[in-house]
């Protein structure tokens, strides 16, 4: 297999580790989610978003708005690999006086574009992005994550609507499909789907992957930034929990602290995962 | 005094007018630009407006994402739908991260007029007060709303304006008038108590400060443009000097600048506080005269709760 995808899934496995390292210490947060975003995080802070560590409000960059604020574990993990912070930090995870909010506090965290956790809002911030990027004639993109429980929000389609509206296809919207809410199946709760007629209907371009699959992930952002007129939306099916088998597809594992235990297992599944990666 | 001008009038007048002196301001509408009068930026600078549709949420979350990025946008509906509906994300987008959002809010208060209780919106003082670092400004006329504009675009932060619907009289058009933003401004001296008005009941504490002085009370009249930070000092003075104290506001008596006052009055200098406002109740449909006049929201008004103070009066 091509270096580069190995390299990401090692670094998507790390970004697993240190979801779970700071969930675990946390005693609380949201491994779930975090664990399904985790292979998106990779790619976008990898290979695809033009970031800097040490640049880190350049005007320039890309941005990411993580609307699912509660995945945070991921993202703290994703912007410590990437050498934003110390992974030590990761640790400190939702302790009073930690900078790791239990979500995402763009005042307190470096690399953090927005400030996010009440679902819905942190997409219509990203459509401001966007747009600022078309008003200030600047190249850089924008990328926001949602939730599939998520997209229950009515404002989740107040900023779809706002985005074809405006055309903003620097604009990149990836939905973390993994099927499961607090409550249960999406589709039990409140069904959300099909996203793909709905997104189209609202005029989107529609790239549909497995979230799992570093290359069909790479090769979505690719297609998203050829298509000219329209925001695009990349569906990325995924598991809840991936990558930990027992917390693999569970609604229960959407916001609970594993065990000493639990952790332990966890770990050792992704360490050994990440040792076969060759 | 001279011509009667809507504050939301001058609103739109300031956004054109400062807009051209800085090309990083935006503005957002949600599909209420001919009466919030952000239409005027729109003819001036069409490139720098955004219409959102009959979508408030996002549109305060757009406006976020545009502070991130170095612009300056002025956010305006209705203050109902920008204080109300979307109280939770001015509260989360915009007041957490203390990013740079101007919120332009008009058709404030019962003065909205036949449109009824649903649009009359007598509690965004209340709501806004509660959001740590936003900046509230209640401007008395037409002089003090464009010296609104001007000073939330130096403010760096969030910043929420309210603005009427009604014409109304221009009072600070004197040549020794000054805007500072938290400070609150003397209209006139008094010794036996204090009138403390903010928006358009300012020109009404005024006309209750002569009522009052043709039955040999003197009351003094403060202007409280910014209710967010409050000018404590002022107020202090004010009943201390005076030790008794009128609030009046077109808002609910609840939360707004009568309870900004008694919060800062009750620990430091506790005289009697009486608030003057919309009591605890909707509005209703009727031309904005007749509901002032219904409400009470009035020199008469004023002149009623400036009597009982009096009679608490230690």
């Amino acid at each position: 297999m091509d270096n580069k995808i190995i390299e990401l899934q090692k670094i998507a496995t790390d970004i697993r580790l240190g979801a779970v390292e700071a969930v675990f210490n946390g005693k609380s947060g949201h491994p779930g989610g975090a664990l399904s975003s985790a292979d998106i995080l990779a790619c976008l802070y990898f290979s695809e978003m033009n970031v800097d560590p040490k640049n880190p409000t350049d005007p320039d960059r890309d941005r990411f708005v993580l609307s699912k604020g509660h995945s945070c574990p991921g993202l703290y993990a994703a912007l410590a690999c990437k050498g934003y912070f110390d992974k030590k930090e990761l640790k400190s995870f939702r302790h009073l006086g930690s900078v790791m909010q239990g979500h995402p506090d763009m005042k307190a965290i470096c690399g953090v574009d927005m400030s996010a956790g009440s679902l819905g809002q942190g997409f219509s911030a990203a459509c401001g992005m966007a747009l600022a990027a078309k008003i200030n004639g600047k190249d850089y993109r924008t990328y926001v994550l949602v939730g599939d429980g998520e997209s229950q929000e009515g404002q989740i389609w107040e900023a779809t609507m706002f985005a074809a509206h405006y055309k903003l296809d620097n604009l990149c919207l990836i939905i973390d499909n993994n099927g499961l809410q607090i409550d249960g199946k999406v589709a039990d709760v409140m069904n959300t789907m099909p996203y793909d007629t709905k997104f189209a209907a609202f005029g989107w371009n529609v790239i549909s992957v497995d979230g799992h699959n570093i290359e069909e992930i790479l090769s979505a952002f690719d297609a998203a930034k050829t298509v000219k007129g329209k925001p695009t939306v990349i569906i990325a099916k995924t598991v809840k929990g991936k990558g930990v088998s027992f917390m693999e597809d569970q609604a229960g594992w959407h916001g609970k602290a594993p065990n000493a235990e639990q952790y332990e297992q966890a770990v050792k599944e992704l360490e050994d995962y990440k040792n076969e990666l060759k | 005094m001279g011509d009667k001008i809507a504050t939301r009038e001058a609103y739109g007048n300031a956004l054109a007018e400062f807009g051209a002196l800085n090309n990083d301001v935006v503005v957002l509408d949600a599909d209420l630009a001919e009466a919030t009068k952000t239409v005027m930026f729109k003819k001036k600078f069409p490139e720098r407006f955004f219409d959102c549709g009959i979508a408030e949420n996002n549109m305060m979350g757009v406006a976020a994402g545009l502070a991130t990025a170095g612009k300056i946008p002025f956010a305006s509906t209705f203050a109902m739908f920008a204080a109300g509906r979307s109280f939770e994300q001015v509260r989360n987008s915009i007041g957490y991260p203390h990013l740079n959002v101007k919120i332009g809010a008009t058709h404030a208060g019962i003065t909205v007029g036949e449109d009824g209780a649903t649009h009359q919106c007598n509690e965004d003082i209340a709501l806004m007060r509660t959001i740590p670092g936003m900046v509230i400004i209640n401007p008395s006329d037409a002089v003090e709303a464009r010296c609104a504009v001007e000073a939330a675009i130096k403010h760096v932060g969030p910043v929420y304006m309210r603005f009427g619907r009604l014409a109304v009289s221009v009072i600070n058009n004197t040549p020794d008038y000054k805007f500072e933003l938290g400070k609150g401004i003397y209209m006139a001296d008094g010794n036996d108590v204090t009138i403390v008005a903010t928006g358009i009941m300012v020109e009404q504490a005024l006309i209750a400060r002569e009522m009052l002085l043709s039955e040999g009370i003197s009351a003094a009249v403060i202007n409280i443009h910014t209710i967010k930070p409050l000018d404590k000092e002022i107020l202090i003075s004010a009943a201390q000097q005076t030790g008794a104290i009128v609030t009046t506001e077109e808002h609910s008596v609840i939360g707004g600048l009568g309870s900004a006052v008694c919060e800062t009055l009750a620990g430091v200098c506790p005289v009697p506080v009486v608030r003057h406002g919309v009591d605890d109740a909707y509005g209703k449909s009727g031309p904005a005269k007749e509901l002032l006049e219904y409400y009470q929201l009035n020199a008469a008004g004023i002149v009623e709760k400036v009597k009982l103070a009096l009679s608490m009066k230690i």
